[in-house]
Order: structure tokens, then C-alpha cells, then sequence
């Protein structure tokens, strides 16, 4: 049998293996190619004004003074800009109902957050666009700022957008079953209870940067951006600015960590192209940190009436919510704002079996930083909102925790099946994760321990949740409601005449490892020492077309591309080589580089000398035989609208009830997200994962005051996790391959983030029950757990 | 008045003299004047820690050290450390133990990490948590990266 | 987030600083570690029309032993503190609180002078100079004087010290044999500010000084806190309950972490466990 199905009869040599990156080495001698490392000849820098108000009437901008500074080049205010750009409209078709009215890079009339541009200096260099920004005087007239969630719904709430008769921007229910009526039942108790989850935001440590060069003459404009998906902002530079799409280039070298921050499109990044394009000359825009804060997409910011109901027996009869978040004063652009609570209406209580369920989701306008899709897009709170409930439920009918998800659970052999909500899941393992969890926590030593604690008055807690993670999605994520996004990714395989492998991918690296495990895949699947194989990702005047990344698809979608691109160069090659050596294909195979006897793994003929013949001697070859020693295989997901996986947590928390401080003593994490193509890169993933919910869960929080001025836009007030305070996170997997692909890898990027949130929260909780209180709202903060406490 | 200065320091063994502006930090003047941009910027107040270099052989905040303070000084960046800092055991360490990813955070980890083995610590976990406290990364969750430092602490003093 | 621009001046000698500050046309501003002052530039929170280094000034620099007294100069950096064997002999209360200062990239810039200079109300040693009872060397073109810590400090980034004036020392006075010291705090984060933290001074007459930081505008003494717990010598149980008790007459400010009332709750809790650690050594 021949085909890509045998790829995995034989032991794989790199596939499966801890191999490191070889990005790293680079990386780890300062050479690293990030945007802000560019310096181009004649370039100059865009420093943005930016409003200090959250809502304000622009009157005038006088940029008189400011023209005559030394080094300012040019001014060009939002009026300016707009003749330059069409404006962009952040909705889908397949969110019916979602509003938001066309926005501009710069706002032109009246700015709607405190950090929303409104001007900006081009100038020689930022020092000196900084100095001439304070000399721009704008005539603002302010306006009541929206900024709380559930008041800009209530009528006499002032309305951002005029032409809108509130400031809602989408709404939307799901309805299975009938959730009152179930919950009304004699023998069901029903929980309920008001859960809050902050406002947070990316920090990337590499602030969002861009270089855009204007080449008169090819009429091409090249985009250098730390960014997730360079075809996408390919199509949206074309679009928005009047251009060809093949006459725009973006390219992406390093990215210094993105996770969803860094795919979405940004006013100044786009006021920045414009600007090279007019003065045909580089611009560089690198934002500042305190740029960062205010104009980064923020996320989360939800709040949730939560209820559940169960039977004695721990039986999960139903669960609902109504879920109200605010999303700034646009729908971002074009991957939209809604998306975040449209997932947590979809796949809150996924992994369990219930009957019954009502969610309904408001989509809020308010004059805050816009919110969009960042790492785990809804996740955190829907596996919270069912978790935590559950966990709660389960002490109210004084359950263990785990016992109560074991009755619930989706059984490992029901596969394949529909959540309530109408996900459709396969080869999922929520029992299987779970047994493995409780095997590696050791939870009954845990609970003992907990016991003899609270006799010395130390209050420790146990928290779990399973959870489902959306990964590897297909067209019905974003391109069935016009979204200029590819869920299908393409790679190229090329064999060199030294016999050296040249890979490109159109799914993208920031720190993933997505370089890494396309090496691995290709030097597996085709035959050669992973040394030799040269890798290329992020430019669209190179890479094959495709998605980039987001929705953790790195590696189960430009994975198997890959991994096809590479099996079809391999066809190619044995036929060749069959011919050069008089032998039959199927009786040869690739293996470190060299052709050999498929059984008696006799060297034949190196790869170098065999494409020596084909580049530099092809007289040796039957004129007919013309191989081109290059393949290309693109690939989607088609069975499935995403590829779910699973996973099961626990956290071991110690509650100090004088300060409210919280500890994390341990995390555990079992994760299923099929093939894992290097355990030490998943493992981190789902580390940094889990700490990124760690953040979610105890620090991070945007406080902002009641005119929408952003309190904490510093990195020394808005808290991130740090060294000291992060636990010891242990790792394990399930692999349970989906069918979709030959790989049978899935995503695992977000995992962490999705889950460590519910399960600290579960943990401390459980860590208060004998103290007869619990607290419902993230970050849980000592000030917030002092509240709870009633100790102040 | 003096709003620009001429300086003269050792960067990685190497001597320059150049003209600065004064306000100009030392952060911007390796990157941008000298091309050393090894040394990443990620917040410009302090807190991030990715600028961390080595200046007269303790580390500092380049973003929060004026390139006119650093005059007869001498300096160590990521790019010298595996020859200047003799750190290409705990270089390796990092890269087998993927105790980086976006690697932004890297050339302050690395500074951090050196200073720490250096003063001779030991390799424990909770020391060495302490000592890159103000180092962030977003992207590892710092388990890897302890785990380099501490490796690399072992392989020396079985040594 | 660049620095607005300045002028520069690396004077040598402390008459030089002193001559330039006397110029008021120049609007000089100190720079010492500059840890906290480069952020205040970087964010154009702060504006000066000369930058005046005196890390060259080497009059400024060194620990030096006195018949009664620790005299540290205005530019030693935390860093040469936490080595000096002069600091652990004969500041212990110093050495204990280092540790918590930021973090090491910072401390090896930091300077004593600068943090006494500007008075951050969350910083830990406004707080140890409190209860040590220390003194400011200030040196000015008029002349040195002496400001004792308990006048010196006068609010949010506000100290007793003129735009003309120089800190040119720390006095401290040398522990006493049988001296105790206290001191804890919390914060979010290992080398945040504190929310809340503390220092106590148990005198040989056992009289006690307890100066909280990171509560209010400024490190404060709680004078009731002071006189509950002077002149015992057992800190038994029911006086630090007690003494808790008598932590109100410090006028609580909240931060972004903590409100007024959790930063008293938490004060009450650093002094708990302060007191706590003193009865356990």
C-alpha cells in the first residue's frame, strides 16, 4: 500500500520526539529579526496622537506649532487619513443580528476610547514625534463616557454610535430542552450565582510594531508586522487601500508572542501603510507600552448570572446563564467582537451530558479598549461557568467533585456524538484524562492532607475542570460568514541539489514552535536529517496561501499539509530514483538522506546526487521523465466544523485568610490533543497556557474608572504572573488521534488558558467551604478574598 | 547646553566612541546606534526586564540607564555572552530545555540567569524564581527556564 | 515613551552640584540610580530642564563606621548595602528589608539618597529610617544641616528638602546589643510594592518605634501602636492582639491593589507577624 495512510506503519525518527528548536539557537545569541530591530534607509517614524478621553467631540486639530518642530516630516490628522482608506466594518454573515458602524484608522469626528488615535506625526524619530505630539492642540468636547457593561443597555444609558437605538451590538440565545420547567422539578436543586470575570489583556512582551516600505514604480507595498496571519492582512491592506492584492507584501520575521493580540486589525498599523504609501518612503510604528494598553484588543469582561440544576445522585438535569460583556465601541475588525460569547454560548458544559440549557449572550458597546479574540476565545469563562458551578453543586448535594464529573461526563465510547448545544465531537477522552489526572495528583493524599491542614488552620483547595478546547477549525469558524480568513494552510516541499529540504508553510511561528514540528514532520514523512531541512514561514510573496495562526491550528492543519506535501515529494523522488537505479518504486524508500533498498535498507544513491542528476545532468534521464523535485499540498478540515480536543485539570491552592493572598501550590494538566509531535513543546504550551490562566484567575485585571480612563496602563499596576508566584506544572497526555488527518494531531496552544481559570477557582473555593463563603468573581484579589472572608 | 555628549565604552569587548543624544537610553543607543539589537525594549519603565545588560558587571535596566551614564563603562548584551560571559553551558541548557519560545524575553532572562550563577547561588528552584522575578515572560510559564539555570548550576558543580 | 530632552551635567563635586542647583534658571533635577526617576522621564511624568548626575561625585559614596553612628552616602546602591559587613553588623534592619526592594537589575542602580529623596510612600527605607530614628545629612550653598527621618518625610513624593538641597548622607545609629528588630510585609508579587509592610525598633529601655509603609501618604509612625507596646519586654499574645487593635490612628490610603480598609486589615496582619518573628528569635 502506498500513500500517505502508511506514513506511521514504520517507527518515526523525529515525529513524537523532544527534539529542540532550531529557531532557539538563533534566538538565543541576540539574533533574532523583529520589526523594531529594522532600520531601512530614509525611514521615519509614526508617533500617534491619541485621545485622553474615552468619548469626545473632535472640534479641530491645529497642528501649526507642531509643523515646525525639528524632525516632523508630516502631520496627518484622521480626517486626513480617511480620504485614504475604506472604512471597515467588523461583522459576519453567519452572526446574524451583530451590528457595528464602519470605523476608521484614526477616529475623525468623535473618539471613543481613551487611546484611540486621532492624529500622527511622522517625524525622524520617536524621541522627536513625541515632543512635536505635545504641541498639536485638538479642541475636544467631551461626552459622557459607557463605560459599565450592564448600564449602557438601560435606556436612558447615552448612545456611542447615533444611528443605533442602544448600545447593544449582539445578542443571541440558545435554547435546548426547557430549562424552567426542568429545574422546577421537585427532586432538582437548582444553584445559582453571579459570576464576574475582569477585563485582561495580551502583554506581549514585543509591543505590536510595524515597518510599511512603499517601492514606487513595482507600485508594491511591503508590510514587515509582528503578526499571526500575513494573507489575511494581506487582503485587508489590498482592500481597504485601493491596491491589487499581488502589489501587497506582508512579511513576518520573529514575533515576540502574539496569542491573539497580534491578529486583528489595528488603525495605526493601517494609518502607517497609508503613510508609506503617500510619502513613498519607510515608516516604522512601534507601539509604546502604554500604547499597548490602551489600543491592544483587551478580552473576557463578562458578567455572568449563572444557574444549575442536579439531582440528589449528582445528576446534571440543565444549566443556563445570561452573560453580559462589553466590547469597547467597535466590533473589531474583521474576525469581529462577538465571537468570544458566541463561544461561551456554544460549549459552556460541553464535555458533560445534560439535557437541558439556556444561555443568552448581550454584546455590549461601551467606551473602553476594543475587546476581541485572544488566547482561549471564550473558554476560560465557559469552562468556568459549567466547572464551577458543577463543583458547587456538587458541595450543595455534598458530592466529591470528582465523582459528580464521572456521572456526567461524556463516556469515552459514545464517540461520535453532539454536545447539548450541537457541537459535534469525536475521538475525545474526558475519562481517560481524568483517570490519568487523578494518577498523577494523587488526589486522595491531597485530601488527607487538606484535612490535617485545617485542623492547623490553613486552608487548602482542590480544584478540577474538564474541558473541551476548539482547535483545528475549517471554513465554518470564519470564511462561511465572509471573513477574508483561510481556515486551509498549504506547504511546499523542495528538495535543493545539495539534497538539502526547503519547507514553507503558510501558518505562522511566534514562539510555538510551529518552525520546529514542521521540520520534524517533513524530515519524518520525506527521509531526511532534520538538520537538513530549511524552513521558511510568514511571507506572502513566498509561503504557500493559507490561515496563519489562530484557533490552534498550527499544527493540526499546517501540520498535515506538511505532512502530505512531504509524502507526495517522497512519491516524486522514489519515482525517480526507481528509474536512475532500474528499480522498482515500491522496493525503495528515504531514509537520513539517502535512497535505500525499502527491505534490506541498502544505501543506493544519496538525495544530492540524485538531484544532481535531475538539476544538472537531466541528459541522463528518459526525455519523458521530468521531475521538478518540489510538491505542494494544501489542507482543511472537512468532516468537521473544528476539531475538538480535551483535557482535565487540578490545582492544589492555599488560601492565606489574614491577607487573602492566594497560593498556587501545584497544577496538574492532562491533555488530549492527539498525535503530540514534540512533548516538550506541547508541555510548554500547556505551561505557559496554564500560567497565562493563572493570570486570568488571580492578577490580571484593566480597572478602569467611571469616565473610562483606564487606571493601571503600566506594567508596574497591571499585574502579570511572575517567576515567584508561579507553581510547578505537571504534565500528561492522552492520545487519542483524530480521524480527520493522517497526523492526527490537534490543537494544544490554549488549553491552558482555557482551563486553569475554573479550576482555581474551584480550588479556592473549596478551600473556603469550611469557612462557609466563596468568591465568584476574577482576579480573585487578597482585597476580594478578605471581602468574601467578611474580614473587611 | 549639553543635549549631546560623546561617549566612550566597551560593548562586548569591543570599543566605540560615538555622539548621543543625552536623553538617548542605553537601550536605544545599543539597538539602534550600535545595531546590537539583542537587547530588547518591552516596556521603557523598568519593570518588564527584558533590556537587562550587564553594565560594569551588574546588571541593569538599559531602558532606565541614559546612554551618556554609560560613558567609560563597559558593557555586556546577549550577543557577548556565550564568549564575554562564558555562558554557552547555560545558552545550551536553555535550548535543549526550550526555556524560551517568542524569545523576547531572552537577552533579560539570559542577564538575569548569568548574575545568579555567577554569585555562586544554588541551584534552587525557589532562589532562582526570586532572582528572575522581575524578568517577564509570557510565553513558558518560567518552568523551563528554572530548569535550565538549575541544570546548568548541577553540570558545573559536578565539575 | 521617550524622555523629553534635557541638558546634562556630570559635576565631580558636591560644591558643583550645590552651585548648580542654585541656578534656578536650569531647573535641575537629580539624577541618582535613577530607577524611579528614568520611568517618571520615560512617561513624561517628569520634565527637567538639566539632568544633574552626581554619580561621579565621590564625596557621595561609602559606608563608613562612626563612634555611634553608620554614615552612608547619598549614592551607595542598594546593592552595596546588602554586601556590606558594616550594614549586617550594625544595621540589621536594613539587611532584613533589601531583600524586598524590586529586584536585583534594580537595586544594582538604586541608590539610598534617592529612594530616601523621594519618598515613595509604598518604599521600605522612609519606614526603617522611622524607627531607627535616623537622620538626613541635606547640604545646601547656605550650608549642612541635620533633618531627623521624623520630620523629613511630608508626604506623597514631598520631603523637607529644598530644590537648592543636596542629601549628601544617611545617619543611622549603630544596634545597640540588645536592640530587637521587626519587619514584614505583603505584596502581590515577590518585589512589588507592598500593600502593606512594617518596621519595628525594640529599644534596650524598651521603648518601640513602628513605622508602616505602602498604607499611606508617606511611611507613618502609629504613635498608638508605639505606646501600647513600649516598655514590655514579653510580646505575649494578648498585646500584639491589642496592639492590632490599636492601629487607628493611621490615615489609610488604598491603591490599585487595596482599598483603605483592606490595606488597615493588612497592616494589622504585617504587624502581627513583625511582632510575631521579634518574640521568636
Amino acid at each position: 500500500m502506498t500513500g500517505p495512510a502508511t506514513v506511521f506503519d514504520k517507527p518515526t525518527d523525529y515525529i513524537g520526539k523532544s527534539i529542540p528548536r532550531s529557531d532557539a539557537a538563533r534566538l538565543l545569541r541576540g539574533k533574532g529579526r523583529y520589526v523594531d530591530d529594522m532600520q531601512l534607509p530614509r525611514m521615519v517614524h509614526a508617533v500617534f496622537l491619541r485621545s485622553p478621553y474615552a468619548h469626545a467631540k473632535i472640534n479641530a486639530i491645529d497642528i501649526s506649532q507642531a509643523m515646525k518642530l525639528p524632525g516632523v516630516v508630516a502631520i496627518y490628522t484622521g480626517k486626513d487619513i480617511a480620504q485614504h482608506v475604506e472604512p471597515y466594518v467588523g461583522v459576519l454573515s453567519h452572526l446574524p443580528g451583530l451590528r457595528s458602524p464602519a470605523q476608521y484608522p484614526l477616529a475623525v469626528d468623535v473618539a471613543r476610547w481613551q487611546g484611540e488615535p486621532v492624529a500622527v506625526v511622522i517625524c525622524a524619530s520617536r524621541a522627536l514625534g513625541e515632543d512635536a505630539l505635545e504641541h498639536i492642540r485638538v479642541d475636544y468636547e467631551k461626552l459622557t463616557a459607557v463605560t459599565d457593561t450592564l448600564n449602557a443597555l438601560s435606556p436612558d444609558a447615552p448612545l456611542i454610535h447615533e444611528e443605533y437605538d442602544s448600545n447593544l451590538a449582539w445578542k443571541r440565545q440558545v435554547e435546548v430542552g426547557n430549562l424552567e420547567e426542568a429545574l422546577a422539578q421537585d427532586d432538582v436543586v437548582v444553584v445559582e450565582k453571579q459570576i464576574k470575570f475582569g477585563r485582561h489583556t495580551g502583554v506581549t512582551l514585543e509591543t505590536r510594531a510595524t515597518v510599511c516600505d512603499y517601492i514606487p514604480g513595482d507600485g508594491q507595498l511591503i508590510m514587515y508586522y509582528a503578526g499571526q496571519a500575513p494573507h489575511m492582512l494581506q487582503f485587508i491592506l489590498a482592500k481597504h487601500l485601493d491596491m491589487l492584492e499581488e502589489n501587497v507584501r506582508v512579511v513576518a520575521h520573529d514575533v515576540g508572542g502574539s496569542f491573539g493580540i497580534k491578529v486583528h486589525t489595528y488603525g495605526d498599523e493601517i494609518a502607517t501603510a497609508i503613510v508609506a504609501k503617500l510619502l513613498k518612503r519607510p515608516v516604522k510604528f512601534t507601539a509604546d507600552r502604554l500604547e499597548s494598553f490602551v489600543t491592544d484588543i483587551h478580552a473576557r469582561d463578562h458578567f455572568v448570572d449563572a444557574k444549575i440544576g442536579v439531582k440528589k445522585d449528582g445528576t446534571i438535569v440543565g444549566m443556563g446563564f445570561n452573560d453580559f460583556t462589553g466590547i469597547g465601541p467597535f466590533s473589531m475588525y474583521p474576525r469581529t467582537s462577538a465571537i468570544e460569547c458566541n463561544q461561551i454560548l456554544n460549549l459552556t458544559g460541553a464535555p458533560y451530558q445534560f439535557e437541558h440549557y439556556h444561555a443568552v449572550g448581550h454584546v455590549v458597546f461601551q467606551n473602553k479598549t476594543l475587546m476581541c479574540q485572544y488566547r482561549a476565545v471564550g473558554h476560560p469563562i465557559a469552562m468556568a461557568i459549567s466547572d464551577c458551578m458543577i463543583e458547587e453543586a456538587a458541595r450543595v448535594i455534598g458530592m466529591d467533585p470528582v465523582k459528580i464529573r464521572r456521572k456526567n461526563l461524556i463516556p469515552d465510547d459514545a464517540y461520535p456524538t453532539k454536545s447539548t448545544t450541537g457541537m459535534r465531537f469525536d475521538d475525545l477522552s474526558h475519562h481517560a484524562c481524568l483517570d490519568k489526572l487523578l494518577e498523577i495528583m494523587d488526589y486522595d493524599a491531597l485530601l488527607e492532607d487538606q484535612q490535617n491542614a485545617r485542623g492547623n488552620g490553613i486552608y487548602r483547595g482542590i480544584g478540577f475542570v474538564s474541558l473541551v478546547e476548539v482547535t483545528n477549525p475549517s471554513p465554518m469558524f470564519y470564511g462561511v460568514g465572509g471573513a477574508p480568513i483561510a481556515s486551509q494552510d498549504g506547504a511546499t516541499v523542495r528538495l535543493d541539489a545539495a539534497g538539502a529540504l526547503h519547507i514553507s508553510s503558510s501558518v505562522t511561528e511566534q514562539g510555538q514552535g510551529t518552525n520546529a514540528i514542521l521540520q520534524q514532520i517533513a524530515a519524518d514523512v520525506f527521509g531526511v536529517s532534520i538538520e537538513r531541512v530549511k524552513v521558511t514561514t510568514g511571507d506572502t510573496a513566498t509561503v504557500p496561501y493559507g490561515g496563519g495562526t489562530w484557533a490552534s491550528r498550527g499544527a493540526g492543519i499546517g501540520g498535515e499539509a506538511m505532512l502530505l506535501a512531504s509524502h507526495a515529494l517522497k512519491e516524486q523522488v522514489l519515482d525517480t530514483a526507481a528509474v536512475i537505479l532500474q528499480a522498482k518504486p515500491e522496493d525503495l524508500d528515504i531514509a537520513f538522506g539517502e535512497i535505500v533498498n525499502k527491505g534490506s535498507r541498502e544505501r543506493k544513491i544519496s538525495l544530492g546526487d540524485l538531484a544532481k542528476i535531475v538539476y544538472y545532468r537531466g541528459n541522463e534521464l528518459p526525455h519523458d521523465l521530468k521531475p521538478e523535485l518540489i510538491a505542494t499540498r494544501h489542507y482543511r478540515v472537512t468532516d468537521f466544523p473544528f476539531v475538538f480536543t480535551n483535557g482535565a485539570m487540578a490545582a492544589h491552592v492555599e488560601v492565606d485568610t489574614n491577607t487573602g493572598l492566594i497560593k498556587i501550590l501545584h497544577f496538574w494538566a492532562v491533555e488530549d490533543c492527539g498525535r503530540v509531535i514534540n512533548p516538550q513543546l506541547v508541555d510548554d504550551q500547556i505551561r505557559g497556557g496554564v500560567v497565562q490562566g493563572i493570570g486570568g484567575a488571580l492578577y490580571e485585571e484593566c480597572v478602569y474608572d467611571s469616565d473610562g480612563q483606564m487606571q493601571n496602563a503600566s506594567m508596574a499596576d497591571y499585574l502579570v504572573p511572575m517567576a515567584s508566584e508561579m507553581p510547578e506544572i505537571t504534565v500528561a497526555h492522552v492520545e487519542t488521534y483524530t480521524k480527520t488527518s493522517v497526523l492526527g494531531a490537534k490543537g494544544a496552544g490554549e488549553a491552558g488558558t482555557g482551563g486553569a481559570p475554573a479550576a482555581i477557582m474551584n480550588a479556592v473555593n473549596n478551600a473556603l467551604e469550611p469557612l462557609n463563603c466563596g468568591l465568584w468573581q476574577m482576579p480573585m484579589t487578597p482585597e476580594r478574598v478578605l471581602k468574601a472572608l467578611g474580614k473587611i | 547646553m549639553n543635549k549631546t555628549a560623546q561617549i566612550e565604552l566597551i560593548v562586548n569587548g569591543e570599543k566605540y566612541f560615538e555622539n548621543v543624544p543625552v536623553r538617548m537610553n542605553l537601550a536605544d543607543f545599543l539597538r539602534n546606534k550600535l545595531g546590537l539589537t539583542g537587547t530588547h525594549v518591552g516596556c521603557e519603565h523598568g519593570v518588564c526586564g527584558a533590556c537587562t545588560i550587564f553594565l560594569d558587571g551588574v546588571t541593569a535596566r538599559s531602558c532606565l540607564t541614559l546612554a551618556v551614564q554609560a560613558d567609560e563603562t563597559e558593557i555586556t548584551t546577549i550577543e557577548g555572552y556565550e564568549t564575554d560571559k562564558n555562558a554557552s553551558d547555560l545558552i545550551k541548557n536553555f535550548h535543549k530545555r526550550n526555556a524560551l519560545q517568542c524569545g523576547y524575553c531572552t537577552p533579560g532572562m539570559l542577564a538575569s540567569s548569568i548574575e545568579y550563577i555567577e554569585q555562586g547561588n544554588p541551584p534552587d528552584r525557589k532562589k532562582v524564581k526570586e532572582h528572575i522575578s522581575g524578568n517577564y515572560c509570557r510565553c513558558t510559564g518560567y518552568q523551563a527556564i528554572v530548569d535550565a539555570i538549575c541544570t546548568t548550576i548541577q553540570e558545573r558543580q559536578s565539575r | 515613551m521617550k524622555a523629553p530632552d534635557f541638558s546634562y551635567e556630570k559635576p565631580t563635586t558636591i560644591s558643583d552640584v550645590l552651585a548648580l542647583l542654585a541656578n534656578n534658571e536650569l531647573e535641575c533635577q537629580l539624577l541618582a540610580g535613577g530607577q524611579s526617576l528614568m520611568p517618571m522621564m520615560n512617561f513624561r511624568m517628569a520634565s527637567p530642564g538639566t539632568l544633574v548626575d552626581i554619580s561621579n561625585v565621590s564625596e557621595l559614596s561609602g559606608i563608613n563606621e562612626r563612634d555611634e553612628t553608620i554614615e552612608i552616602g547619598a549614592m551607595v546602591r542598594y546593592r552595596e548595602l546588602e554586601l556590606s559587613e558594616i550594614i549586617k553588623a550594625h544595621c540589621p534592619l536594613v539587611a532584613m528589608v533589601l531583600p524586598y526592594v524590586a529586584h536585583a537589575a534594580i537595586r544594582n542602580r538604586g541608590t539610598i539618597g534617592g529612594s530616601i529623596g523621594l519618598s515613595d510612600p509604598a518604599a521600605e527605607l522612609p519606614a526603617v529610617l522611622l524607627v531607627l530614628d535616623g537622620k538626613i545629612e541635606i547640604t545646601s550653598e547656605k550650608g549642612i544641616r541635620l533633618e531627623p527621618a521624623r520630620t523629613f518625610f511630608k508626604g506623597i513624593y514631598e520631603t523637607s528638602c529644598e530644590p537648592d538641597e543636596l542629601i549628601t548622607k544617611i545617619i543611622l545609629p549603630k544596634k545597640h546589643l540588645k536592640q530587637k528588630f521587626g519587619f514584614h510585609e505583603i505584596a502581590r508579587r515577590h518585589g512589588d510594592y507592598a500593600m502593606a509592610g512594617v518596621c519595628i525598633a525594640q529599644d534596650i529601655d524598651l521603648k518601640v518605634r513602628v513605622a508602616f509603609f505602602g498604607v499611606a501618604d508617606r511611611a507613618v509612625r502609629s504613635i498608638a501602636v508605639e505606646k501600647l507596646l513600649s516598655g514590655n519586654s514579653d510580646l505575649s499574645e494578648q498585646l500584639i492582639k491589642d496592639a492590632q487593635n490599636a492601629l487607628n490612628d493611621i490615615e489609610f490610603e488604598g491603591d490599585m491593589n487595596a482599598g483603605p480598609e483592606a490595606k488597615q486589615h493588612i497592616a494589622k496582619v504585617v504587624l502581627e507577624r513583625a511582632l510575631k518573628e521579634m518574640k521568636n528569635e
